[in-house]
């Protein structure tokens, strides 16, 4: 179970992050979403302690993440392309994160071979570092080495962006046996609505760093969420008219 | 139109993180460009008094100091091809941008080789030449004949300005001429085969013709021209502007598995090392200064020799230790986030140090040619840098917060990092500290003493290495929020 208690960011004076309680239960898979700048990145800098909360900590398993580093076991996370080593061979990357997670290199060879549709033939065995692949390749890398070591949280910024619409569909597949599990907590961020309520099992709205919804996930919630956003931008609408 | 340009140069120039960061290092170089062009101007002013003293004194033949000059001419043009091949680069990064703009082509090009033209590499041989042409003026040679000369010198620099652009990249063509004009210039050292005799005809010939610079001229407007549409013809992103990308080797280091633990982060070290440009050149500068050694011993200062010990037995650990988490800056979130302990992180950087450091010190053993001293100074220094100055270098490298580029050399000679009062202070005891002990015990007892309690120390920072790491490791955990947010400044 992961507990956020009155988690705030603020960098000099405008706050990017304020979180007064959250609570995320095990096993469940949360799908955050919101406009650029709403703070899903900054919250999963925190929970990944990469980033020192204002006030107010995150309890992840009942370790406090910016106290102790003994969640760095169970957890594991794709942000960007910081996460990648650019001068290893996608399998030399895989090896290596492999034996940081214990797992020998056969274990990581039959992932490897179980993720081959996912691959799809493309980023492994070509004699390329991960600095010359297409960011696609790169991400499908990145997010199959999140899931090393069977990790009980999963944390992934923005999958689904630059991933070809065929890797897109294996991914929610994934994800989704992924959430089945109910040992995995799974959190991912998209701007892509459907992806995010198809996978998603409760969804979290952020927007200027405030949780605005919290919805358990229905068959109403892609309306409700688009109908939201479209509240938005149609509210910014008439300023702009007005500038011009 | 070409004001755009110029206000996107002036942007990229007062905008780029380095300039922000460092003002001073940007001085510091701006400084040293500034000596440089001065050293031009006041060598271009004096060569020719020097140069007939020389003559008078009977140390050079030669008939007058144009003609001297005109026979190492040859060696100052190449040694100006070889200087820009190595460090003028074409500005290709900032064209990507322009090339779907409504700019035609050949604006761009322009663009991109006139700035080349008026590149430092373009100025500096010009601050000779002028004072030179000034001076020959003065001593009464035919005017005609010098202006000639004078154009022809400079047509002939930017000649090879041109060169370059089309040479870049061409290290099939590049490194046989050098080896070739390497081994003439050994001949003519040794008095075996003098090519500048064949050579000096040709330069003097633009004296003794007024109009045979139009020669060089005519051959800079030809290779300007062809600079232009072969810079034109490769102005496509799968052409000219595409990164170079290196297949990919994968080699089997599970040899290093006996290490344990560090094994994994140590063959991820020797990977960096091996498929970077930075860190390659690092390594190979610290192997470089194992000949530091021998510039104290043609200086005959004995007395620096800890020093030279220190450094030539240490030249990797300092290089490559000194900037220590900063190789991992590109993936350090990941590092942050994975399941890595800092004392194994550490540890492992601190064993390929080692390594390193003992390897220097068995090729530096043939110092003893000079003398049993220096074995013993060396010996000494290379003990006191593995037990105390590989955990010193380390404790530094928490403090430096600069992220490495590592796919790109510049900078691997001198970085800003150099600035950093921390670092600065530490070098106290990587380098104060050694020479210190040493004389305290050699004044004393006698140089033997000297040399064993500058070991000893060494055997000492070996013994509370652990205790040492602790405090690194606090360091690091301190430092942590800091550094990360820092690496994520890319340039």
């Amino acid at each position: 179970m992961i507990t956020i208690n009155n988690l705030s960011k603020k960098y000099d004076n405008s706050t990017v992050l304020n979180i007064e309680h959250l609570e995320i239960q095990k096993g469940q898979s949360i799908g955050l979403v919101g406009n650029n700048g709403a703070g899903k990145t900054t919250l999963f800098s925190l929970l990944l302690d990469l980033i020192q909360p204002t006030t107010g900590n995150i309890n992840s398993h009942g370790v406090q993440v910016d106290q102790s580093e003994d969640w760095k076991p169970f957890t594991s996370a794709f942000i960007d392309e910081s996460f990648l080593i650019g001068y290893l061979t996608p399998e030399e990357y895989l090896y290596f994160i492999g034996e940081l997670r214990g797992q020998n290199k056969a274990d990581i060879d039959a992932l490897i071979a179980s993720y081959s549709d996912f691959f799809n033939g493309e980023a492994l065995g070509q004699k390329k570092y991960l600095r010359d692949l297409s960011k696609g390749n790169q991400k499908k890398v990145g997010i199959v080495a999140a899931l090393i070591g069977n990790p009980e949280v999963v944390i992934l910024d923005e999958p689904f962006a630059n991933l070809d619409p065929s890797t897109q569909i294996r991914l929610k597949k994934i994800i989704k046996g992924l959430a089945d599990d109910p040992n995995v907590t799974v959190l991912v961020s998209s701007h892509d609505l459907i992806h995010v309520t198809e996978v998603a099992q409760r969804v979290v709205l952020l927007e200027k760093g405030e949780v605005v919804k919290d919805i358990e996930k229905t068959a109403g919630t892609f309306e409700e969420l688009e109908t939201y956003f479209k509240d938005i931008s149609e509210s910014y609408a008439p300023v702009i008219l007005e500038e011009e | 139109m070409i004001k755009y340009f110029m206000s996107l140069e002036w942007k990229s120039f007062i905008r780029s993180a380095a300039f922000k960061q460092n003002l001073a290092f940007k001085i510091f170089i701006g400084f040293f460009a500034g000596l440089y062009g001065i050293g031009f101007l006041l060598f271009g002013g004096g060569v020719y008094y020097i140069i007939e003293e020389f003559i008078q004194e009977g140390k050079i033949t030669g008939a007058n100091p144009l003609e001297v000059v005109n026979r190492f001419l040859i060696y100052w043009f190449v040694f100006d091809l070889v200087f820009r091949y190595f460090l003028q680069k074409m500005p290709v990064t900032n064209i990507k941008p322009l090339l779907h703009l409504p700019f035609s082509k050949g604006k761009i090009v322009n663009y991109a080789i006139g700035k080349t033209v008026i590149s430092y590499f373009n100025v500096l041989p010009a601050l000779f030449f002028v004072p030179f042409t000034v001076v020959l003026f003065i001593e009464g040679y035919d005017s005609l004949g010098i202006i000639s000369w004078h154009l022809a010198a400079l047509a002939i620099t930017l000649s090879i300005n041109f060169l370059n652009i089309f040479m870049n990249n061409m290290d099939k063509v590049f490194y046989p001429v050098a080896i070739i004009v390497a081994v003439l210039a050994t001949l003519h050292y040794h008095n075996i085969f003098d090519v500048t005799i064949y050579t000096q005809p040709v330069f003097s010939f633009f004296y003794e013709n007024w109009w045979s610079f139009l020669i060089p001229v005519l051959l800079c407007y030809g290779l300007g021209k062809y600079a232009y549409t072969y810079f034109k013809n490769e102005l496509y992103l799968d052409a000219g502007l595409k990164s170079v990308t290196k297949e990919a080797s994968t080699e089997d280091l599970s040899f290093l598995d006996r290490f344990g633990k560090i094994s994994t982060y140590l063959k991820n070290d020797i990977k960096l090392i091996k498929r970077n440009k930075r860190a390659r050149m690092t390594f190979i500068m610290g192997f470089i200064f194992i000949f530091y050694g021998l510039y104290f011993v043609m200086l005959d200062q004995e007395y620096m020799m800890i020093f030279a010990a220190l450094f030539s037995t240490g030249g990797f650990l300092f290089s490559f230790g000194g900037l220590v988490p900063s190789w991992d800056s590109s993936y350090y979130k990941l590092m942050m986030s994975q399941n890595i302990p800092y004392r194994e992180f550490l540890l492992s950087k601190w064993w390929l140090m080692v390594v390193v450091t003992a390897v220097s010190t068995v090729l530096s053993l043939w110092y003893v040619y000079f003398g049993w001293d220096w074995l013993f100074a060396i010996l000494a220094g290379a003990v006191y840098n593995i037990g105390f100055n590989s955990s010193v270098v380390l404790w530094g490298g928490a403090f430096v917060k600069t992220p490495i580029d590592l796919t790109s050399t510049k900078k691997a000679f001198g970085d800003s990092k150099a600035f950093n009062v921390k670092t600065l202070l530490l070098i106290i005891p990587k380098m104060v500290l050694p020479v210190i002990i040493y004389y305290a015990f050699a004044f004393m007892i006698n140089d033997a003493a000297g040399y064993i309690a500058l070991a000893s120390t060494g055997l000492l920072g070996l013994l509370f290495r652990n205790k040492i790491f602790t405090l690194i490791e606090q360091i690091y955990k301190n430092e942590k929020y800091d550094t990360i947010a820092a690496y994520a400044q890319k340039n």
